[in-house]
């Protein structure tokens, strides 16, 4: 499984990452370096065994249906980049 | 008398509580140390007053006879704890304008027990690298020097373990994904401790690989270890991976007394590639650990091979999602727009300027795992890796009670080694074992290699077996008699 | 049940009949005081912002701990659908940029969603009924919302909504047209306003459907769908449906494919169009969520659930036909909304106490009564059952009365009239204005001699066979006893004493 331009241009748009042109061949080297390594898990006979998605093995604890939290815009807003009339603002997004 | 930043914090809390000394001259003495210590670069952000103003608090605590352990010592913060109004920017251009209005769990924790915040340690970009020079704010230094040359502390928490190492603060808060807190205790003759997964809440800690990180205490010795870690861990209902078991007092299990406890020796971590000086230290660990009455036991963790390749799915993956949330919305940095530049053009500019190159390479193959197609080769394949790792350790506990082994393949390196990212990421290779299984771990130092550098032996335990891990860390410490310094060329 | 018994819908195209198909996802908001994985509140309408906790604003090293009663409505919509309950189950994170989503990714539930298959009956026009398969019900978070249009170079973003619990029930591709989608939509709305999970107010979203589209001849596999994002009623469901089938067949019969894409109704055109901003490949990258663990319950969790459910509408309906007589027509309608089905049986229950007759005697003129002259009279002054000014014991009431001859059907249309504008007690209204209804067969005979005495001519023009006049004589007694005159009794008196 080779890493190919195309690719890395793909991945980098799935990932929101403007990468110059010139940077796609180098990224695309240095990705196939480390999933060429990587490769080696393929030598495991993995058949019948359960994936482990979490160490813990306790019971999920559920929280109670009560509001004890928000009302706290100002917080919410305080690290904003930019707002407007207690919103968010983004560059304008045409549907 | 010793200098005061030369104290344990078991010493301090001892002398504190005599009332020899006060909170607020051990402070001042702290940050004078870190304020002399500024060509370390292990602080993104210093924070004396409010210091002063905690020291105060602790005073009047310990005046009261309330005090906790760790009142009025003074500890710094590795900088991926989210730390109310004083920034926080996990080493990252995408989180240096980041205040959080909130404090995390394992701060929060620590500020209850009466512990004073020097600052705010350098970390790599969001606790990715093993050397501490994918920060944003620059490489920390090592206070340990091979002649003129600079080394790395470690990585990620270097910061922590510089200020440590250079004994600015007694105690620094770190993360452990892969290796962050044990590798480089080891490099800098620190103690280390990465609890087991769960131990420690993770709320409020800038999230790498959700289902590995964990914080954890970095001392300069084995009790002042076991103290932190009392005042850092604790179930968190915010926090759904923590686990509610009751925190023991972990500075009473430090009894001395290790007879009849098994000790195994992996043979998978034997490596024709590790240098000799380090098998060495690992033979005379072996020896340390009999001579106080373990017993030693050969076992075989068979998929221990296959860790790091594994690790380098798993928590890529997971960072690809948790760094997802970056895009320059509502809080860190956002790129300066181009007139007409619509929502995505900000997403990939924001993201691009924001994350240094090995937080976008790690996105990228984390990414690339997950996509379509290549989902079971990888991360699912990992997953299952995952498993037999586990099952591993798991057999291996039927037989013993720790598991010794070195913590690093090898001492501190140059800054600027510019090794490629394959090699970087085998300074783990001793260390992933435990972090995929969620299981405790130590670095204690335990010697010097040839060249006058701190090497570190770990010591790793069964889930939520701190207290024996820490036991036996305190037996080795004590044979270890590891006194070693590095000079003092930074003031 | 008559799965092949629907009403068959066919578009005629040039060159052949075709069939659709159509699937369902709808998303339906959980009844909840706190969100799914936060404790900020889920109020609607609230100022922008000001419902949002740091959890649901992602911020660096926040994480999410599930509301248990999202995971108890979930159960107990999966088991009004009949559904499998899944005890164990997980939580993905579904990975896609955009700027309501703070995370970067939904928490959803992918591999293994809590709720498995199940089904529900639909009833369609001429009694016809039809089963559709639901494929899985999931939990998962609702996103912010986006403004476009209230600044001149900004997207406005509102987190509000962000982190509200959906459940996202999606059908089997089962429904062959817009009718059975819309019966569908519909039924489903009722089940979850029924057992209380979900409001079903479209308006305000909490309920929304994605409805997939694709057309086929009769008999062929499956063709190419198209989705058809957030649509927010059960007639514009319907409309979307029928609009994106016939362009479907227009782009196959000119020789074209289908592309499968994401489409938006645009209700004022009544049509649907590509969405550009969701054009580029999906690729959603689920994995298991690692900041939660599997969510588990056992057999007990489920009973408690199962026991907590009120009779659902389809018990309802057949117990309201089966027991107490009601037509098809009349139980189905009072059926369909919770609100109509408890008021009808609060109706009866007060009337079978007030009158003392079973109520299969009179379940069936209660209805009538119900569904012409209340909603009638309702419909009238623009309200609805839920703020009717008539309770159903009032109701009962004026029912009983005409049950038992007090008033005629039309002074009792009277006194519905008047209760609605005052509120007033039907005994008040009946007594105030007189309209208790004469059946005292004494008073009419005399009152008839006296009309008959009074017209001799039209006396003559009945008895030589103009039974006509009969009508005429009906209404100078109404007239004479100001309508309260029982016409069944009048009828009697007239029809013997005219014939001499
Ligand atoms: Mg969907
Ligand atoms: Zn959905």
């Amino acid at each position: 499984m080779s890493v190919d331009k195309a690719t890395v241009k793909r991945i980098a748009n799935l990932a929101r990452f403007r990468i110059e042109d010139e940077r796609l061949e180098p990224l695309a080297g240095e990705l196939n370096n480390i999933l060429d390594w990587i490769e080696q898990l393929s030598q495991v006979d993995t058949d019948g065994v359960k994936p482990m998605t979490s160490v813990v093995d306790h019971a999920l604890h559920w929280r109670a249906d009560e509001v004890t939290d928000g009302g706290k815009r100002d917080a919410i807003l305080s690290n904003a980049p930019a707002s407007e009339f207690g919103f968010f603002a983004v560059p304008k997004v045409i549907e | 008398m010793t200098d005061l930043t030369d104290l344990t914090i078991a010493e301090a809390r001892d002398k504190l509580a005599a009332r020899e000394i006060s909170a607020r001259d051990l402070t001042k003495a702290a940050i004078d140390a870190m304020e002399g210590a500024r060509a370390l670069n292990a602080f993104v952000t210093e924070t004396p007053d409010r210091a002063l103003a905690m020291a105060d608090e602790a005073d009047k605590r310990l005046a009261s006879g309330d005090a906790q352990p760790m009142t009025g010592i003074p500890v710094a913060v590795k900088d991926l704890f989210c730390t109310k109004d004083v920034r926080t920017t996990a080493g990252s251009h995408m989180l240096e304008p980041f205040t959080p209005p909130y404090e995390s769990t394992v701060t929060a924790n620590l500020w209850a027990n009466g512990a004073v915040m020097i600052g705010k340690a350098n970390m790599d970009e969001f606790a990715m690298g093993s050397s501490n020079e994918s920060s944003y704010f620059g490489a920390v230094k090592n206070p340990w020097r091979l002649g003129d040359t600079d080394l790395v502390p470690g990585g990620s928490s270097g910061g922590s373990v510089a200020a440590i190492a250079a004994r600015i603060a007694q105690g620094a808060t770190g993360s452990d994904t892969g290796g962050s807190i044990r590798q480089p205790a080891a490099f800098t003759g620190t103690v280390g401790l990465k609890p087991t997964y769960g131990r420690c809440s993770r709320y409020g800690m800038v999230a790498f690989a959700s289902s590995l990180d964990q914080a954890g205490p970095l001392t300069r010795t084995v009790r002042d270890s076991a103290i932190m870690l009392g005042a850092m861990a604790g179930y968190d209902a915010k926090d759904s991976t923590s686990v509610d078991t009751p925190i023991p007092d972990y500075e009473k299990a430090l009894t001395g007394d290790i007879r009849g406890l098994k000790i195994g020796i992996p043979k998978e971590y034997h490596s024709d590639d590790t240098p000799k000086e380090i098998e060495a230290l690992w033979q005379q660990g072996k020896e340390w650990l009999r001579e106080a009455g373990a017993e030693i036991v050969d076992i075989s963790l068979p998929h221990t091979r296959f860790a790091l390749p594994t690790y380098y799915i798993v928590a890529p993956a997971e960072a690809s999602s948790n760094l997802a949330r970056y895009d320059g919305v509502r809080y860190g940095h956002r790129a300066t727009l181009e007139k007409g530049d619509d929502l995505n053009e900000m997403y990939e500019a924001t993201r691009a300027e924001g994350f240094g190159a090995e937080v976008i390479r790690r996105i990228m193959i984390g990414t690339y795992v997950l996509s379509a197609g290549y989902y079971d080769a990888y991360y699912l394949k990992a997953q299952k890796l995952r498993t037999l790792i586990a099952d591993d350790f798991h057999k291996a506990y039927e037989k013993v009670d720790v598991i010794l082994t070195p913590t690093t393949p090898n001492p501190a390196f140059a800054v600027g080694a510019k090794l490629d990212p394959i090699a970087m990421y085998y300074n783990d290779v001793f260390t992933v074992p435990a972090s995929l299984a969620g299981l405790p771990g130590i670095s204690v130092p335990a010697g010097l290699s040839s060249d006058g550098l701190p090497l570190g032996l770990q010591i790793l335990g069964r889930a939520f077996d701190e207290e024996t891990v820490l036991k036996v860390a305190d037996v080795m410490e004590q044979a270890a008699g590891f006194t070693a310094r590095p000079g003092v060329w930074w003031k | 049940m008559n799965k092949d018994m629907s009403n068959k819908y066919i578009i005629k195209g040039a060159t052949g009949d075709w069939e659709i198909v159509v699937g369902l996802e709808i998303h339906a908001q959980v009844t909840s005081n706190a969100k799914l994985f936060s404790g900020a509140s889920t109020e609607f309408g609230s100022e922008p912002n000001s419902n949002v906790s740091l959890v649901d604003a992602a911020f660096p090293g926040m994480l999410p701990v599930i509301n248990g009663e999202c995971v108890r409505q979930a159960v107990r919509t999966g088991l009004a659908l009949g559904a499998e309950i899944n005890k164990f189950s997980r939580f993905d994170r579904k990975n896609y940029f955009y700027a309501d989503l703070p995370q970067g990714y939904q928490i959803s539930q992918f591999a293994h969603p809590i709720v498995g298959e199940g089904e529900v009956v639909v009833e369609l026009e001429g009694g016809i009924t039809k089963t559709i398969g639901i494929e899985r019900l999931h939990l998962e978070q609702d996103a912010g919302k986006s403004i476009h249009d209230q600044h001149p170079s900004f997207t406005l973003v509102d987190l509000n909504r962000s982190g509200v619990a959906l459940m996202e029930i999606v059908s089997k591709p089962d429904m062959r047209s817009p009718e059975e989608a819309g019966a569908y939509l519909r039924k489903i709305r009722t089940l979850l306003r029924y057992i209380g999970s979900c409001d079903g107010n479209m308006e305000q979203g909490s309920m929304r459907a994605d409805v997939n589209v694709s057309v086929r001849r009769s008999g062929e596999p499956f063709g190419t769908r198209c989705e058809i994002k957030n649509v927010n009623s059960v007639r514009f469901v319907m409309q979307a449906i029928d609009y994106e089938a016939r362009r479907q067949v227009d782009i196959l019969e000119d020789g074209g494919t289908i592309d499968q894409e994401t489409r938006l109704f645009d209700p004022g055109k009544g049509e649907t169009r590509s969405m550009r901003s969701k054009e580029e490949a999906h690729d959603y990258r689920y994995f298991p969520d690692p900041d939660l663990l599997p969510l588990e319950f056992d057999d007990a969790f489920i009973d408690e659930a199962r026991e907590s459910l009120p009779e659902l509408p389809d018990a309802k309906l057949a117990r309201f036909v089966g027991e107490w007589g009601l037509p098809a027509y009349n139980a189905a309608t009072l059926v369909g909304e919770k609100e109509s089905a408890l008021w009808f049986e609060d109706l009866m229950g007060h009337l079978v106490k007030q009158t003392g007759k079973p109520a299969e005697a009179i379940a069936s003129r209660a209805s009538n009564w119900m569904l012409s002259d209340l909603f009638g009279h309702l419909n009238k002054v623009g309200k609805s059952l839920t703020d009717s000014p008539v309770s159903a014991e009032q109701g009962a009431k004026l029912l009983a009365l005409v049950l038992d001859d007090t008033i005629s059907g039309s002074a009792a249309k009277d006194v519905l009239d008047d209760m609605i504008e005052t509120g007033r007690d039907p005994a008040v209204i009946v007594e105030e204005k007189g309209l208790k209804q004469v059946s005292d067969t004494g008073a009419l005979e005399a009152m008839v001699d006296k009309i008959m005495e009074a017209n001799p001519a039209q006396v003559a023009q009945f008895r030589e066979g103009k039974t006509k006049v009969l009508g005429f004589f009906v209404g100078q007694v109404m007239k004479e006893s100001r309508g309260q005159a029982n016409p069944a009794v009048v009828n009697k008196i007239l029809a013997e004493k005219l014939k001499g």
